[in-house]
């Protein structure tokens, strides 16, 4: 159905988890995750790596619950760059990310609703 | 049949993003759990202070005190040392797995966490929780009394004793194909009801389980509490584990499912027994000739063609209401002189 989140993976958990739960969860992600995404910004902002990589960090644990490899490989990428980022602000980086995510999102949002 | 892990356990998931707190909370309700859940190191820790819980899965990134620090605090705490802690993160680096499992982290789970491998994790977790409070139960209300006061001092006997005792070794015939050709789950599930038999046979007759390995066990009878005929009550056990394994059998048959054979080597003589272990993990264990004896007569049980061989120690020790057949001196393996090996008669 689509590109961005793996069909067999989200398969797996609403078998394991119930449909409707996973709609649920979904929906808390689609609130937490764009903070995790404020937070990495912020972190640029005021040069603080160890946040930045922690935000990084729960995005790519989360993503890859849901099915989201790209967004999860993208998050990983710069939880494991995140000094590097944060020197440079880098800010481009979390912008590709966003809108990484921002397709993530509307696929889930169509899940959650069917 | 009777199933352990019909009481639910009590679990506290401690993990600081919500998403992962709600998935590992459905998990766990769905296995029949009852679940708390904490959103940092340190309510964790207040958490586990101030109720009693059987398990906990921790993550290790959180803010207050990090999944490291709750180890550290977990291993220094008389009250919580032994409580079982399966770490599920999705850090990076096989340092940080390492680094768990040596403060004392008794598995290591990769987020996303596979829902299967959590629920084989958990019940071998608390199957192994259970036979820890079971042996210290024993001790508290069997052990001499200077072994006793050692543990009151020390919180466990490091260092050990000669005594008399019988040791027996059990597993399963044939176990490794049987893991080959059956679903995982089913092979847990077959673990630990056979298990959970093992034990109540073991236990009833005053012995102690003190290993698991795979589909192998080890018990000793005669320490660490006396009994008056270790010998007798060793191979009174072991013919009921053929009882029962039998009666389980039935039922897998029942079921469509596969049967188990198991053979058990016991051996009677002096054995050193004690501690061993580090503060955090130790268990009651025993060497020398007799286990080594008792190992190797389990072992040959398959080409014997039975369930149940003993050394002549054992059987000189047992009344005359036990059949057995001699089978003759054999030459076994770290034993210079053959020894007269006896198979039990089962029905």
């Amino acid at each position: 159905m689509s590109a961005v989140i793996d069909e067999g993976t989200y398969k797996a958990l609403e078998e394991a988890a119930g449909a409707e739960f996973v709609a649920q969860l979904a929906r808390t992600f689609l609130e937490e995750a764009p903070r995790m995404i404020e937070q990495m910004n912020a972190a640029l902002a005021a040069g603080d790596a160890e946040t930045f990589r922690r935000a990084a960090h729960s995005l790519k644990s989360n993503s890859a619950t849901f099915g989201a490899l790209g967004l999860a490989k993208s998050s990983r990428e710069l939880e494991l760059s995140a000094a590097e980022r944060v020197a440079h602000a880098d800010r481009a980086a979390v912008e590709r990310l966003a809108r990484d995510y921002a397709d993530v999102a509307h696929d889930l949002q169509e899940r959650a609703r069917a | 049949m009777r199933d352990a892990r019909q009481a639910p356990a009590r679990l506290l998931v401690a993990d600081d993003n919500k998403v992962n707190r709600l998935l590992l909370t459905r998990s766990l309700e769905l296995q029949g759990h009852a679940v708390a859940t904490a959103a940092n190191g340190r309510a964790a820790l207040e958490m586990l202070r101030a109720g009693p819980f059987d398990l906990m899965l921790l993550d290790i990134e959180m803010p207050e005190l990090d999944g490291f620090q709750v180890l550290e605090q977990l291993a220094a705490d008389v009250q919580l040392r032994d409580l079982p802690v399966i770490v599920t993160s999705s850090l990076e680096g096989v340092e940080s797995v390492v680094r768990c499992i040596e403060l004392g982290a008794e598995d290591y789970l990769a987020k996303p966490v596979n829902p299967v491998l959590l629920k084989a994790r958990i019940d071998a977790s608390l199957e192994k929780k259970r036979l820890r409070d079971q042996q210290k139960e024993l001790v508290r209300r069997f052990a001499t009394s200077e072994v006793a006061q050692d543990l009151q001092q020390s919180g466990f006997a490091l260092g050990g004793r000669k005594v008399h005792a019988s040791v027996m070794f059990s597993d399963i015939r044939g176990f490794t194909t049987l893991v080959e050709s059956r679903p995982p789950e089913e092979v847990i599930e077959l673990l630990n009801t056979y298990y959970t038999l093992m034990f109540d046979a073991i236990s009833g007759q005053g012995g102690v389980v003190n290993q698991m390995v795979g589909d192998g066990l080890m018990a000793i009878f005669g320490a660490p509490l006396p009994l008056a005929d270790p010998a007798g009550s060793a191979v009174a056990a072991a013919k009921e584990m053929m009882d029962l394994v039998g009666l389980f059998n039935r039922e897998q048959a029942a079921g469509g499912k596969p049967e188990i054979r198991i053979g058990i080597g016991i051996a009677t003589g002096d054995v050193v027994a004690g501690y061993t272990g580090t503060q955090q993990r130790a268990t009651y264990t025993c060497v020398g000739d007799t286990v080594n004896l008792a190992a190797r007569l389990e072992a040959r049980t398959k080409d014997a063609g039975r369930s149940i061989l003993i050394d002549g120690a054992t059987r000189s020790a047992l009344g005359a209401g036990v059949a057995v057949e001699s089978l003759g001196p054999a030459a076994v393996k770290g034993k210079t002189v053959p020894v007269d090996v006896f198979a039990v008669e089962v029905k």
